[in-house]
C-alpha cells in the first residue's frame, strides 16, 4: 500500500449510530483544512441504530470531478464486525471492488475474515489492519461514540493524508461550530450555553485523545510487509 | 421590480459582472439563476428530484424575485399552462423530472410550433419499471425530437450559466423556441459545487414583448377567430403545405440557436487534448466522470482527449467530426440503457465505426471512471486488470 498516492476513494461501512456519515464529513473538513480536496456521499436507508450505513469519501491533493459511489475503493473501513459477520451492509462482501495493494481498516477485537475471504485479499495483495476501535474509544473517551474517531485516526494516521492539527479544527468545527469564538471572559454566554460548551470542549478533548492514540498506533505499523493481518493491540 | 435591481444585457450579466465563489447545490445552482433572470411567472407541479428546485423557485417569488407562482395540478397542467402564459408575452420558467416530464411531454412537445418561449429544467430521474427516483438520463431521449433547444450541464456551475444563458436564447426573434436546461438529479441537484455567481443584484433585462416575433395576446379580450378559422382548417393542401413549412421553421430556428451557444456558452462543445487518437466524449454528468477518467489518463501517461458536448439540441454535428476527424476510437460513457448520445454520434460522423458504445449504467447507477479507464486501456490495445464484480 503506497502512502504518497495523489488520490483516495474510500469506501467506509457501519452501522447506524457508529457517525459513519459524521466522520465522512469530518474527512471532508480534514482534506479542506489542509488545503486539499474532497467530497463525499452517504447512503443509508432506513435512520435508526445498528442498520447498515455506507459512506463514500474521495481525498486528493487536485480537485475532484467525479461523483456519485465509490464502486472501486482502495480504502475500506469497516466500523463493525457485523458489517462482515452478519453481511449488514450495502456492498456484500464487504470488499466488493476493493482493488489492488489497498488497505482494509477493521474495527474488531477477534477474527472476522475466514479463509474465502482471506484469500481474495490476499490475491488482491491487500493489506488488513485489525484493531478494537471500540475498546479503545471506551478506554481513553470514556465512550463507544468515539470509536469513529479512532477509525478516522487510523486511516490518517497511515496515510499521512492531514497533520493533527487538520483533524483538530475539523473535529472542533463539527462539534462546537466554527462560528463560536471562544472568549471565556464574555458575559453574554449564560450559564446554560456555557455548562453545554464545556461538555462539549471536553468532548472535543476526548476525542482528540482518541486519535492522538491512533495516530501512535499508526506510526509503528509497518504497510510493507507481506503480511496480510495487522493485528494491533488496543 | 421593486428590488432594486441592476438590469443588463446577457453578455454582461454571464461574462463581465463581477462573480463570487458559492458552494451550493444544484437545485440551488438553477434557482439563482432564475432569481436573477427577470422571471415573470414560474409553474410547476413537484416531483422529486426537480422539488427541491421548485421549491427555492417558490422562496424566491415569496422574496418577490418573481412576479407570479403557483402548482398546478399535474404535469399535462402544468406544461399546458406554460403555453397560455407564453401567448400573453411574459417570461416563463418550469421543470420536471422523469415521469413528470414524460406526462407533459403532450403539451411540452406543441411548446416549438406554439413559438412558446421558455426554459424548461430537466432534472433527471428513471423512468422506467421497477420505479426509482434515482437519476437515469433516458427521458432526454424522448424530448429530442420535438424541436425545443436542449442544453445538458455537467455540474453546478453549468447548471447556473446554461439556465441564464438559456432565457436569453429562447426569446431572440429568430430563435423563439423552448430552451430545455437538463442535469442529472441527485449526482447534481442534491450535491454541492463550486458556482462563481454574480451578485443578486444584478437582473437579465426584463421582457419587451416589441422585440417579440409573435404578438402577446390580450387574454382579456381574446381573438376567438385565430382558432375557429385557422388557416391550416381551410384544405388538405393548405393544411400539409402549411404544417411541413411550418415544421421546417421550427428546425430551422433549433438550428439558429447555434450561434447563441456559441456567443454565450463559448461554443456547444469543449475539447482538452484534440491531437489524441482515442477520445471521450460525454455529455451532462458523465463528462465530469470522462474528465475524471482524462486526467487519470494523463497521470498515467496516456494520450486521451476528451469532448464534452453541452448543446444536444441543435446538436453539433460539425464541430463533432472535425474533432473526431483524425480519432481512432471514441469511448462515449452515458447514464442510459439505450445510449442516445452514442447513436446521435454515429449519425454525425461519417467513421462510426469508431465508436465504442459505453459504458453505460442505468437505472440511476454511479458511473464508474473505472469502467471508462478499462475502455481506454482496450483502445490503447494495453492489457487491463479485470475488475472484480
Amino acid at each position: 500500500m503506497a502512502a504518497d498516492k495523489k488520490r483516495y476513494n474510500m469506501r467506509i461501512s457501519g452501522l447506524g449510530g457508529q457517525g459513519v456519515v459524521t466522520s465522512a464529513h469530518i474527512l471532508g473538513s480534514c482534506m479542506d483544512n489542509a488545503g486539499k480536496f474532497a467530497s463525499l456521499v452517504p447512503f443509508f436507508g432506513s435512520e435508526k441504530r445498528m442498520a447498515p450505513v455506507e459512506a463514500y469519501v474521495r481525498a486528493s491533493s487536485e480537485p475532484i470531478y467525479e461523483v456519485g459511489e465509490v464502486v472501486y475503493p482502495d480504502i475500506i473501513m469497516i466500523y463493525h464486525s457485523q458489517v462482515v459477520t452478519h453481511g449488514k451492509s450495502y456492498t456484500m462482501p464487504f470488499y466488493t471492488g476493493l482493488k489492488k495493494n489497498s488497505l482494509v481498516i477493521i474495527n474488531t477485537g477477534f477474527e472476522v475474515l475466514n479463509e474465502d475471504d482471506k484469500k481474495v485479499l490476499s490475491d488482491l495483495n491487500a493489506t488488513v489492519v485489525q484493531f478494537d476501535a471500540t475498546a479503545l474509544a471506551i478506554k481513553i473517551a470514556g465512550t463507544e461514540l468515539a470509536t469513529n474517531m479512532a477509525m478516522m485516526g487510523m486511516l490518517l494516521g497511515l496515510t499521512g493524508l492531514v497533520t493533527e492539527a487538520h483533524i483538530e479544527a475539523a473535529v472542533r468545527e463539527r462539534f462546537l461550530g466554527n462560528s463560536f469564538v471562544a472568549s471565556g471572559g464574555t458575559a453574554s454566554l449564560d450559564s446554560a450555553i456555557e455548562k453545554k460548551f464545556k461538555k462539549k470542549e471536553d468532548l472535543l478533548a476526548k476525542n482528540m485523545e482518541v486519535i492522538n492514540a491512533t495516530f501512535e498506533m499508526a506510526a509503528k505499523i509497518d504497510l510493507n510487509s507481506d503480511e496480510l493481518i495487522i493485528n494491533i493491540a488496543v | 421590480m421593486s428590488l432594486n435591481k441592476t438590469l443588463v444585457d446577457m453578455d454582461y450579466l454571464l461574462n463581465e459582472a463581477p462573480r463570487e465563489k458559492h458552494f451550493i447545490t444544484g437545485a440551488q445552482a438553477m434557482a439563482e439563476a432564475v432569481k436573477r433572470a427577470s422571471v415573470d411567472m414560474a409553474i410547476a407541479y413537484p416531483i422529486t428530484p426537480q422539488s427541491e428546485v421548485m421549491h427555492l423557485v417558490g422562496d424566491i417569488y415569496a422574496q418577490g424575485h418573481i412576479k407570479e407562482y403557483y402548482r398546478a395540478e399535474e404535469e399535462l397542467g402544468t406544461m399546458s399552462a406554460i403555453a397560455g402564459a407564453a401567448r400573453a408575452g411574459v417570461r416563463l420558467f418550469t421543470a420536471t423530472s422523469g415521469p413528470g416530464l414524460l406526462r407533459g411531454l403532450e403539451a411540452i412537445v406543441s411548446w416549438p410550433g406554439h413559438r412558446v418561449p421558455c426554459v424548461l429544467g430537466i432534472l433527471t430521474r428513471v423512468v422506467n419499471a421497477p420505479l426509482s427516483i434515482q437519476p437515469d438520463n433516458i427521458e432526454m431521449a424522448y424530448m429530442l425530437h420535438c424541436g425545443a433547444v436542449m442544453l445538458h450541464a455537467e455540474n453546478q456551475q453549468d447548471t447556473f450559466d446554461y439556465t441564464l444563458a438559456a432565457f436569453a436564447i429562447t426569446e431572440k426573434v429568430d430563435v423563439y423556441i423552448p430552451v430545455a436546461v437538463a442535469t442529472e438529479g441527485f449526482f447534481v441537484t442534491h450535491a454541492k459545487g463550486y458556482v462563481n455567481m454574480m451578485d443578486e443584484k444584478y437582473a437579465y433585462k426584463e421582457v419587451d414583448p416589441y422585440e417579440a416575433p409573435v404578438p402577446a395576446m390580450d387574454n382579456e379580450v381574446p381573438p376567438a377567430r385565430i382558432q375557429r378559422d385557422a388557416p391550416v382548417q381551410k384544405s388538405n393542401f393548405m393544411s400539409y403545405l402549411i404544417h411541413s413549412v411550418w415544421q421546417q421553421e421550427i428546425w430551422d430556428s433549433n438550428r439558429r440557436a447555434m450561434k447563441y451557444i456559441y456567443q454565450y456558452l463559448g461554443g456547444p462543445i469543449e475539447v482538452i487534448n484534440p491531437d489524441a487518437d482515442v477520445f471521450i466524449l460525454a455529455s451532462g454528468c458523465a463528462a465530469a466522470q470522462a474528465r475524471e477518467a482524462n486526467r487519470y489518463a494523463e497521470e498515467e501517461g496516456l494520450s486521451v482527449g476528451l469532448i464534452k458536448v453541452k448543446a444536444i439540441r441543435p446538436f453539433p454535428k460539425q464541430e463533432i467530426r472535425d474533432a473526431l476527424k483524425n480519432a481512432k476510437s471514441v469511448i462515449i460513457p452515458e447514464h442510459n440503457i439505450i445510449g442516445w448520445l452514442a447513436s446521435e454520434v454515429k449519425s454525425s460522423i461519417d467513421n462510426s465505426g469508431i465508436v465504442v458504445d459505453g459504458p453505460r449504467v442505468y437505472g440511476g447507477m454511479t458511473l464508474p471512471v473505472e469502467l471508462i479507464m478499462t475502455e481506454i486501456y482496450t483502445a490503447l490495445g494495453m492489457e487491463t486488470e479485470t475488475l472484480q464484480a
